[in-house]
């Protein structure tokens, strides 16, 4: 059995039902994302594991032990939220301490483990400051130190990085992540950022209007999309309508190029999709898909340089890597594109 | 320039407005003594007992009126905030009734209620009249009281920081007692601040309810004394503008009080 095992939970505000049969099994140690558009439920999700809402029904058990009605209190979970929420009246250790001293830990016990936990975050002699004297990072350290101290069964984070700007957002996710990997702690990761999602955790949970549409390690969400819902969301997609040929052979016309997946497709039309780094700029080994289009811009973007195109009357974009020794093509000229049948997804 | 002018006068009649009866009320009440200015008005108030007794009656009332209030509105006003915001309307309405019934028509109602001959005796003993005047002066203050304590929980993000409590294990008391109050300390002090300058100087309950309070013994002196009341007036004035300067001090000194807002 799993660590952290979430059953069948629905969760309805109203008549409104905002998680609908959410399953997840979480092993020991794991770090999991919740990913989605704002109202897609997955804080709703996360806020049932801690306790702040009561699914409508489902069950969620930590470790063994059934925790749905269980009060947040008594859930033993550490959380971080969004907005810091430090107790603004105490000091960073005493902040660090709270959880301890609702405990009763005794008081030496309680230093040492706050002088710890301080040290794990990279903050010692910040103890005896107010939150209001550190900077939004350093804050949410501290909230995150906190929450750690209480050493808890699983650990929440809610959208922790949001209210960060983006340079302290890539430190501190990755800092979350090491620290996550030292103490082997069993953590939810809620945000909205695919980056952040596929470049920190183990599995990715993408969700979509209270479902969880995919769930996978990055890799497979990102090359293998089970719905377009999930495709279109996590990355850059390139789209093309293209004519079914054959049905049955999987046979299609994609603009200039005839195509054969070796799979069953429905009759007409279906919308091909492609990432902008599989499609090439010119022809190349190995790629079986060649078609021709016309390019409509470029942009120059250092190491990597992005083509828009029109091909067959739809749009796409295409990443190539900069080669000083050729330069690329002039906007407005014909040009072909190839790609491999297998980094082709249909939708 | 003309302008400049105008609020000038404006502000010099303001002035004169407020401080020359102030100025008069001082001057008076050093005149006891013929010919020369004393503080003899001052000496005869001090030795009077009965002033000793009614003020420190007064103190109490408003420490305990104080206490109850805090009690009663800091749960209220978090509750409201935090679980039935949809309540506030009312909640807000009701508070306001203070101001709007005259403390009369309270004092009126409660001895109806609570004489001798009703289940709830409670003008039946000096304790128990004590109590109801108390509920009353708490009543009087809830405007005050409850504005000061909500606009406080509004600096604060009651919601998250309540979670965060929460998740680190801590239960209601321990939230109300740790997180909450200490954050809206100051808004409660100066909410504690006007509930004692209300006690001290209120005179229709504590009159209708004949107890030895404050109010009732400035108004026998006025009726009867020529330079002890304008020392007692100053006196009031010199306790309310105390309790002002107190507000004052304590949120300037609290500067750390101030959460980040999100």
């Amino acid at each position: 059995m799993s660590f952290l095992e979430i059953e069948h939970i629905d969760k309805s505000f109203g008549a409104t039902r905002v998680v609908k049969d959410f399953n997840l099994s979480i092993e020991r140690g794991e770090f999991i994302s919740l990913l989605g558009p704002s109202g897609c439920g997955k804080t709703t999700v996360l806020r049932m594991v801690a306790g702040f809402e009561t699914p409508s029904s489902g069950s969620i058990r930590i470790d063994g032990r059934e925790v749905t009605n269980l009060r947040p209190n008594q859930r033993n979970i550490g959380m971080v939220f969004q907005a810091y929420a430090l107790f603004p009246n105490l000091t960073v250790a005493d902040n660090v301490a709270f959880g301890l001293r609702v405990k009763g830990m005794a008081r030496s016990a309680r230093e040492a483990r706050v002088a710890e936990m301080l040290r794990l975050i990279g903050l010692e002699g910040f103890g005896e400051r107010f939150p209001f004297q550190l900077s939004g990072g350093q804050q949410q350290r501290v909230a995150l130190a906190r929450a750690l101290a209480i050493e808890p069964a699983v650990l929440l984070l809610d959208e922790p990085l949001s209210a960060l700007d983006a340079k302290i957002r890539v430190s501190l996710r990755e800092e979350i992540r090491s620290i996550q990997r030292r103490l082997g702690i069993t953590t939810i990761f809620v945000t909205h950022d695919q980056e952040e999602a596929l470049s920190i955790s183990d599995r990715v949970v993408v969700m979509n209007a209270g479902v969880a549409d995919q769930i996978g390690p990055p890799f497979e969400i990102y090359n293998r999309p089970a719905t377009r819902f999930v495709a279109e969301f996590v990355g850059t997609l390139n789209l093309l309508q293209a004519d079914v040929l054959e049905p049955t052979s999987g046979r299609l016309r994609l603009g200039s190029a005839e195509v054969t997946l070796g799979r069953p497709l429905p009759e007409g039309r279906v919308t091909v999709a492609m990432r902008p780094e599989v499609v090439t700029l010119g022809r190349a080994e190995g790629n079986e898909v060649v078609f021709e289009g016309m390019i409509d811009d470029v942009h120059f973007l250092g190491s990597v340089i992005r083509v828009e195109a029109s091909v067959a009357g739809d749009r796409i974009l295409l990443d190539t890597f900069n080669r000083p020794n050729l330069p690329p093509p002039a906007p407005g000229s014909r040009a072909e594109f190839s790609m491999r049948k297998d980094d082709l997804l249909i939708l | 320039m003309r302008a400049k002018i105008w609020s000038w006068v404006a502000l010099a009649i303001g002035f004169i407005y407020f401080l020359l009866p102030l100025i008069g009320t001082i001057e008076f009440s050093l005149r006891k003594r013929r010919g020369e200015y004393s503080l003899d008005a001052y000496r005869s108030v001090f030795e009077d007992p009965r002033f000793r007794e009614t003020f420190s009656y007064s103190v109490a009332m408003a420490l305990f009126t104080i206490l109850v209030g805090v009690l009663i509105v800091v749960p209220t006003a978090y509750w409201v905030r935090l679980r039935f915001p949809r309540l506030r309307p009312v909640v807000e309405f009701v508070t306001l009734l203070p101001l709007v019934i005259p403390p009369i028509v309270i004092v009126f109602g409660y001895i109806r209620l609570y004489n001798t001959g009703s289940i709830l005796p409670l003008t039946g003993t000096a304790m128990g009249t004590n109590f109801l005047l108390m509920m009353g002066y708490a009543t009087l203050s809830l405007p005050y009281m409850y504005r000061a304590v909500d606009t406080g929980l509004r600096a604060i993000d009651v919601r998250t920081l309540s979670e965060a409590a929460q998740s680190l294990g801590a239960g209601w008391p321990v939230i109300i007692a740790r997180v909450i109050l200490p954050n809206v300390l100051v808004a409660v002090l100066s909410g504690a601040f006007l509930t004692f300058a209300i006690v001290i100087g209120e005179f229709v309950m504590a009159a209708l309810l004949n107890r030895p309070a404050f109010g009732p013994y400035l108004q026998l002196i006025g009726a009867n004394q020529a330079y002890e009341p304008a020392a007692l007036a100053v006196i009031a004035f010199a306790i309310t503008w105390f309790c002002m300067g107190l507000i004052q001090l304590v949120s300037r000194f609290s500067a750390h009080g101030r959460a980040k807002r999100s």
